[in-house]
């Protein structure tokens, strides 16, 4: 491919591949089949599903009449493999490899739907066909996931058939570097990192900065437990967070960017370094891009694994090749930066809104969200959630629409008790909020926080003591240890809640990790220390009573916690069925034929078998804690006469 | 380098701009107390001890003197109730892992901290990185570093340069504010083992 040297030149490619008809969506002249392959897809079996589409179409003869690609992630993980039929928007969830004849000579030949594969709403029994229609999708405002599904994230031909490059070509020569910088700064753009810096006000504290070299950086270092907004992005779409830091850099007058994306995801890695090579060859990336004058380069940088190097100074630090540790930021990086130098630094979905900020406008953008916080949010939502997978709203959109509406509410009839926002320095939040809409400010004075975007869903039988006790055991090992109240503060606070979790905790313990909070709070170096009691505070302010209940009557009110919690045998419920006698891995069960089973409480470990095993009309085993257990039965008397017998 | 002025603890002080605030209160008399602070030294910030009240953009900030560079006006406290506290608390963390350190215990009457307040963890160490820093910064040997992260992170060295360049230094021993026992261990157990 010859380099693109003009935006009339960029336009004739765009016409030149549209009408070669190898593309997706509405715009291709060919019905096309988009398989999500992204990594959720792929891991339940979305590549042979993608290789039994091209042997049908080839079998069947419709090799050039139809399209089959993998494409990047649309969300919906919780029913992959996904796909969508264009240009009719047919949308089928759960495909298997045997399902492909069916769908080729049904769908693509027939134009018949095929009933078996649509998503079913569980409460109405309705069917769903087109992607928009099912209740997942419909409530969301995909203007950056939306595209995934459209494109082989491995071609730049489908990007630029969906109008990819045009903010770039738009902004190079219809635009000021100044008007660029006007136009995010009046979109109020946000960090979708988690701080939520204004990125205008970023970019213009860089290019005023008056040292001629700057640098932009991707942070694509998503380490959240539970997060992949990032990881969608970069596998999926990754063009087009290229074309937001290509912007970027010519806002604020940098000649060169890298992208920091953690070596863990190998196919981010891979597709972002083939989306570089391609970028490179078509004149988007180099010298003179576009014609333009501007130059501009970017590198791919892996990083190590750790959690802390997500932290700005942190992953600057670490790109110039030394251990990844925050340094304080009275300047701001803005100013100095990598290697001294003014840095912009956004993250992965802050750049991939600026090219819509761009062909769009910011007063598209702000229509979307609340005063303070505009445009969309793409969250994962996990946990003990119906739909899970990736879901992008507009901000101001309530908790309990995106759990109840998108997310389908929770499983097996178990009750809400908190979701938790922002990753492992986020807040836990109760039920009694889940009006709350989403935006950065909200969630902060809900004492959680947006974060990147994680939203771990958790149900009743989840312990807040043992979620503050996760998220410590966490970020204690991901801490970068330099300073002392983060590294000193969590060990103590991890001691003490490990013993509350294992009913050692005593009077003053509460008071105590209060205490150690405040001082992680007011004097770490970084946002990880300054966030990490999160939490640990937000539990405490919303679920104070299971931590006294743990310390003052040793009892888990979710029945949880190990050290606090015994199973028991009715014996008026028992019938000596013996199945969980043989079911116990530990050989606690004591019992026999026709004798009333007992639980050596010596040798139970408390894996819970007896109680799932237990035939349920019988419902004989319980937990129970903060009680002491009942004494087992006297042996004479455990002796079942059945009835039967009896007669 | 124009001279600023700024107000620490009601004091006005007059100070070269691109100074800390830590250097500023030093020269003008005011104490403010540190632990990995060293004049030979680019400021590292990871001790905490030295944290002060600043009042900026219509707020109070707690900030680390050791590393904040003088402003305009800048008013600064370096002692208020929330200080004291957090200073204490800090205190209180280093004393688990150094109970007997001399520059610990000093520190340890000043804030009323308790030095029981925390199950011993006795590793003499407070990662104040002072010998770290020193052999990296002025003697450029990296002979000891950091190594691991989080609670896990201690102080280590590297046997095949500290088995050359060691023996006749030293130098980092007397820095240690734990009075060399962890550096002086650490180095020993190392060169026994090689």
């Amino acid at each position: 491919m010859p380099r693109i040297n003009s935006p009339e030149e960029l336009e004739k490619v765009r016409q030149e591949i549209l009408q070669k008809g190898t593309t997706c969506g509405k715009a291709s002249p060919r019905s096309c089949i988009s398989i999500c392959a992204g990594a959720g897809c792929l891991a339940s079996g979305a590549g042979e599903v993608i290789a039994a589409f091209k042997a049908e179409l080839e079998k069947q003869g419709l090799k050039n009449e139809v399209n089959a690609k993998g494409t990047g992630c649309p969300g919906f993980c919780e029913r992959g493999p996904v796909l969508v039929i264009y240009p009719e928007e047919i949308c089928y969830l759960q495909v298997k490899p045997e399902d492909v004849p069916e769908i080729v000579s049904q769908t693509i030949k027939g134009k018949k739907v095929v009933d078996r594969l649509l998503y079913v709403d569980p409460a109405t029994g309705e069917k769903a066909i087109h992607e928009s229609d099912i209740p997942f999708y419909k409530h969301q405002e995909r203007s950056i996931l939306g595209s995934n599904i459209m494109i082989d994230p491995k071609s730049i031909e489908d990007y630029l058939a969906i109008d990819g490059y045009s903010a770039l070509s738009k902004a190079l020569f219809r635009m000021t570097p100044e008007q660029v910088l006007e136009e995010i700064k009046k979109s109020n753009l946000r960090g979708r990192g988690g701080g939520g810096f204004p990125a205008g006000r970023k970019w213009e504290g860089s290019r005023n900065a008056p040292d001629p070299v700057k640098y932009v950086i991707v942070n694509a270092d998503e380490g959240d437990p539970g997060a992949f907004m990032d990881r969608a992005l970069l596998e999926g779409n990754p063009h087009s967070i290229l074309e937001g830091l290509m912007i970027g850099a010519y806002a604020i007058g940098a000649r060169e960017g890298y992208v920091y994306v953690r070596q863990e995801y190998p196919l981010a890695v891979e597709n972002l370094n083939i989306a570089l090579k391609q970028a490179e060859a078509y004149g988007f990336l180099g010298k003179n891009i576009l014609g333009s004058g501007f130059d501009f380069t970017v590198k791919v940088h892996q990083g190590a694994g750790a959690f802390v190097c997500g932290e700005s100074t942190a992953l600057m630090t670490a790109l110039e090749g030394r251990a990844g540790e925050p340094r304080p930021k009275y300047v701001r990086s803005n100013i100095v930066g990598l290697w001294g130098k003014p840095t912009v630094l956004n993250n992965v979905e802050t750049w991939a809104n600026v090219p819509l900020i761009i062909n769009k406008g910011a007063d598209w953008f702000t229509q979307f969200g609340t005063e303070g916080s505009k445009g969309t949010k793409i969250f994962s939502l996990v946990g003990k959630i119906t739909n899970t997978g990736l879901v992008e709203v507009p901000m101001g959109i309530t908790l309990k629409d995106i759990i109840y509406k998108i997310g389908g509410g929770i499983p097996g009839g178990k009750r809400f008790k908190a979701v938790q926002t922002g990753g492992p320095s986020g807040g836990c939040i109760p039920e009694k909020l889940l009006d709350l809409e989403v935006g950065y400010d909200e969630l902060t004075r809900a004492g959680s926080m947006m974060g990147s975007g994680g939203m771990i869903v958790m149900d009743e039988d989840t312990c807040m003591v043992d979620v503050a006790r996760y998220f410590l055991n966490f970020l204690i090992d991901e801490s970068c240890g330099k300073c002392t109240p983060c590294r000193e503060g969590m060990r103590q606070m991890l001691k003490i809640l490990n013993n509350i979790t294992e009913g050692k905790g005593s009077e003053g313990d509460i008071g105590l990790l209060e205490e150690l909070c405040e001082t992680a709070v007011d004097a770490s170096l970084c946002a990880l220390g300054k966030s990490a009691p999160n939490p640990l505070l937000s539990t405490l302010r919303y679920f104070r009573e299971e931590y006294e209940a743990h310390i003052r009557e040793k009892r888990c009110p979710a029945l949880s916690c190990k050290e606090l919690i015994a199973y028991h045998i009715d014996p008026d419920k028992c019938r000596a069925c013996m199945i969980c006698l043989k079911q116990c891995p530990a050989e606690a069960v004591i019992g026999g034929k026709d004798r009333i089973h007992v639980i050596d409480q010596q040798k139970c470990t408390k894996c819970g078998t007896c109680l799932e095993v237990c035939p349920s009309r019988f419902g004989a085993v319980r937990k129970i804690s903060g009680e002491p257990v009942p004494a087992p039965i006297p042996e004479d008397a455990r002796t079942i006469v059945r009835k039967s017998k009896e007669k | 380098m124009s001279e600023i002025l700024l107000r620490i603890d009601g004091k006005e002080v007059k100070a070269t701009e691109g100074v800390t605030v830590l250097e500023a209160a030093r020269s003008a008399g005011i104490a403010i107390p540190t632990l990995c602070h060293h004049e030979k030294l680019e400021p590292y910030g990871g001790c905490r001890i030295c944290i002060v009240e600043v009042d900026v953009r219509g707020g109070t900030q707690i900030v680390v003197s050791c590393v904040y560079p003088v402003e305009k006006n800048l008013v600064v406290r370096t002692r208020s109730e929330k200080i004291d506290r957090l200073r204490k608390m800090i205190l209180e963390l280093f004393l688990a892992h150094a109970p007997d350190a001399f520059a610990l215990q000093d520190l340890a009457k000043a804030y009323g901290a308790d030095r029981d307040r925390f199950e011993k963890e006795s590793s003499f160490c407070i990662h104040c990185g002072l010998c770290v820093r020193y052999c990296a910064e002025v003697k450029k040997k990296n002979a000891v570093g950091f190594i691991d992260r989080g609670t896990r992170r201690e102080i280590s060295f590297i046997p095949e340069i500290a088995s050359k360049e060691c023996w006749d230094c030293k130098e980092c021993f007397p820095l240690c504010p734990t009075e060399a026992l962890q550096a002086a261990f650490v180095w020993a157990k190392t060169l026994f083992r090689t």
